[in-house]
């Protein structure tokens, strides 16, 4: 793993030192360009998918428009792998990532990438089948579980059951596509992946009721938007519309009255800050003074693009769990615009 | 005065660089010392560069580390120590003593088989002497299974272990498939001979990792969940984590059991010997097979009665998502298991087919006229020449089997890639981990060849 590192920081920074983007003034650079250029997946379902219209759509998807929207651009999407996605957000081939990576330590310093915001918790977590009538990942004791060969999960599940001195029997397939099927078949009573992973790949299923995500996570997963490491300018801009978009939903600035909020003077203060009707907060950062009116406007706050994309009304029925705001038991605690 | 020979009066001075044998030496010097250099340079600058990335490297992480991954078959492996350190020391021992005998009747050009004597010591060396070891200290002897927390190294043990199981047994059957359809392929039927070629053809032409995923998801596919097992009451219980049977368990009777059981095995032999030895002086047949049956069973089943029952069965019982206790054939070895045995056997049976097929028509023929029945044509006149055609490419089928049990890691048979893949990630230790991989498959595949290559000296025609 070192290696692999070693090897690929040494071709990103070559990248880097080759590529022509000026130093420091990424904002006014897109701004100039005219678009921004955001990195994407084009098959997770939920996330960033294409349409049947050939459109990107999803809930990272709406977090590029946002941000897009934020700084008054037009907005470009560039479809990138798990193996792509670092040396193009480093060599400038794109400005943002948006693509459920998970934060690490190791990411931040060995390939100097920067995590403006968290957009979305999830952990590894454990599907079984209903009729097991089984309620939590702690009855799971003597199951056969599907894996991955030298994934994470491997390990993780390992620690989990030894710390809960329970026993299991693992199934381990070289491909992730092998692991999941040998489940549909009925190999194991339980599968393992990301939550939200799960969920998706339930919904695919031919009865996504007969099976149920298990409410344990076996690791912790805090994903976001990853920009370069070297753009203070920009990666504060990428946090703040992340956390005025938290911000809104706590206090129900929505799609629809974002405007009529902004516009009223007996609106809470901090709204009427974080909106740009007071002060200047979005001018000291290098953003427009309404970026977060713009952002709202064309995605919703947080709350709305989880539920267009990933909750009820769609087919994966996700629960907010972990990312509710704070005062619904979430983790989401936006920063205070003043 | 003597003359001096001619040679000694003239030494032509010839330059050190010019002498053939200095020269030839030095070719072979340089080339084998560039070879060397070549090796050691490789060696050098993978450590080096180990070192240079802050890699550690070393095989001590095999018994220092506690694994604490799960794999899903295991089985007991001995321990050399006390009693199976013995065992193994009387059992080589005996290996040595009896080469050693054939080489001094060699060399007194007495034949092994004809001599009572020796027969009768070369079966006491093997047989008799390591029989009675394990018969008075067996119960000392140790196992230790993969349970974690273990050691990486016994994780590598373990999946050396199922790669040999799975090799061993598709080899067998491998061969006993390829046998009878390389047999039926010449048959006189014509649709015999048809729906082997059938099946030569469509075992050979389809890749083996398609059959494995072919006979897996089949498998899968057809058997019940657990809950709604097959079952012929509790000694058969079938669903789809595999075939339970009940476990096994020897009691007191257990070794006096096993030991007649060899002694019948033993009596089999000198029976079949003095029908052979017979038959060859007075042209007089005997029966061996059905005399032998009844040794094998009858000697055993007049233990059992005046002993007891040598061993005890323990009942899986259905405990939460499984059935525990018993033994497991897993899908996964199944489904490895028959795709190998049917791959090998197309194979197997064509290698068969030409070694038939090479033998003179007229030998068959003269066979059939001396009124030989067609099961006696096969046994004694057909397959020991064909044996001797047969063997070297069947060597080479059998290391191919060997190596493609490595493929189990598609469908999750732990077998020794798929464990050190596991350890490979969890230890870090990738150079090693891969190194002791290929050395065990070496190993393996020597020791197969160095068998298969001394029984083919042994058939091979002697001509002087």
């Amino acid at each position: 793993m070192n290696k692999l590192f070693a090897t690929l920081s040494a071709s990103i920074l070559l990248t880097a030192f080759l590529s022509t983007t000026a130093l420091g003034g990424l904002i006014s650079d897109i701004q100039s360009r005219g678009y921004m250029k955001c990195g994407v997946l084009n098959s997770y379902a939920g996330f960033g998918f294409l349409d049947a219209q050939g459109k990107y759509q999803g809930f990272d998807i709406d977090f590029c428009r946002a941000i897009a929207a934020a700084l008054g651009t037009d907005l470009r999407y560039t479809n990138l792998t798990g193996k792509t996605r670092m040396p193009a957000v480093q060599s400038g081939e794109v400005d943002v990532v948006l693509m459920l990576v998970t934060e690490t330590m190791s990411r931040e310093t060995n390939l100097a990438l920067d995590y403006p915001a968290v957009n979305f918790y999830d952990g590894q977590a454990y599907m079984v089948r209903k009729n097991l009538g089984v309620k939590s990942a702690l009855e799971l004791n003597g199951a056969s579980v599907c894996l991955t060969s030298a994934s994470t999960g491997e390990v993780n599940t390992a620690d989990f059951f030894r710390k809960h001195g329970m026993s299991y029997k693992p199934v381990i397939f070289e491909r992730i596509d092998d692991s999941n099927r040998a489940y549909n078949e009925g190999r194991c009573d339980v599968a393992m992946g990301q939550s939200a992973n799960l969920y998706a790949w339930r919904a695919t299923l031919k009865n996504p009721n007969e099976h149920v995500v298990l409410p344990e996570f076996i690791s912790k997963e805090p994903m976001g938007p990853v920009t370069r490491g070297n753009d203070r300018q920009f990666t504060m801009a990428v946090k703040f519309i992340v956390h005025a978009l938290m911000l809104a939903e706590e206090k129900g600035v929505t799609q629809a009255n974002v405007e009529q909020m902004a516009r009223d003077p007996k609106t809470d203060p901090e709204v009427r800050r974080m909106l740009g009707a007071d002060g200047t907060l979005g001018p000291d950062a290098g953003l427009p003074k309404d970026f977060a009116v713009r952002a709202i406007k064309a995605v919703g706050n947080y709350g709305e693009i989880f539920e267009n994309n990933l909750g009820q009304p769609t087919k994966f029925k996700m629960q907010r769990g972990l990312n509710a705001l704070w005062s619904d038991g979430g983790l989401y605690y936006p920063i205070p615009f003043k | 005065m003597a003359r001096r020979p001619h040679h000694l009066l003239y030494t032509p001075r010839v330059p050190l660089w010019r002498n053939r044998t200095v020269r030839y030496a030095a070719y072979q010097l340089f080339f084998l010392g560039s070879v060397a250099w070549g090796i050691y340079s490789m060696f050098a600058n993978a450590q080096e560069n180990l070192r240079s990335r802050g890699i550690q490297s070393g095989f001590s992480f095999l018994y220092n580390t506690d694994s604490l991954f799960v794999i899903s078959e295991t089985m007991p492996v001995p321990v050399p120590e006390g009693g199976g350190l013995f065992f193994l020391v009387v059992l080589s021992g005996g290996v040595v003593g009896t080469w050693l005998l054939s080489r001094w009747a060699e060399a007194r050009k007495i034949h092994m088989g004809d001599d009572n004597r020796l027969v009768t010591i070369a079966v006491g060396l093997l047989v008799i002497l390591p029989g009675l070891v394990l018969y008075s200290t067996g119960h000392t002897i140790r196992s230790v299974e993969y349970i974690v927390p273990s050691t990486y190294g016994m994780g590598m043990l373990t999946g050396l272990m199922n790669t040999l199981k799975l090799g061993f047994f598709s080899l067998i059957f491998g061969t006993i498939v390829g046998l009878v359809v390389g047999i039926a392929r010449l048959s006189s039927n014509w649709l015999v001979s048809l729906l082997s070629g059938a099946f030569i053809e469509v075992t050979r032409n389809i890749p083996l990792l398609l059959q494995i995923f072919f006979w897996y998801y089949a498998v899968l596919r057809t058997l019940p969940p657990v809950r709604q097992s097959l079952k012929l009451d509790a000694y058969l219980i079938l669903n789809n984590r595999g075939l339970t049977l009940p476990r096994a368990v020897g009691t007191e009777s257990f070794a006096p059991f096993m030991a007649t059981a060899v002694l019948a095995l033993v009596l089999i032999f000198y029976w079949a010997r003095y029908v052979r030895r017979r038959q060859n002086r007075t042209g007089e047949q005997l029966p061996v097979f059905w005399p032998s049956l009844a040794l094998l069973v009858g000697l055993p089943v007049v233990v059992w009665l005046l002993l007891g029952r040598p061993f005890t069965l323990v009942f899986p019982e259905l405990r939460g998502f499984n059935y525990f206790g018993g033994l497991t054939l897993s899908p996964e070895f199944a489904a490895m298991f028959v795709s190998l045995v049917l791959y090998s056997g197309g194979f197997i049976a064509e290698i068969v087919r030409s070694g038939i097929q090479a033998i003179p028509f007229g030998q068959i023929e003269a066979a059939k006229g001396i009124g030989l029945s067609w099961g006696k044509v096969l046994r004694l006149v057909i397959l020991p020449q064909a044996r001797r055609l047969i063997i070297p490419p069947l060597t080479s089928n059998w290391l191919g089997t060997i190596k493609d049990t490595s493929l189990g890691v598609a469908v999750g048979y732990p077998e020794l890639v798929a464990v050190g893949g596991t350890i490979l990630d969890v230890s870090g230790h990738s150079l090693e981990v891969i190194g002791l991989t290929m050395l065990f498959y070496m190993l393996t595949s020597l020791l197969v060849s160095l068998l298969m290559n001394w029984y083919n000296t042994k058939v091979q025609l002697k001509s002087r």
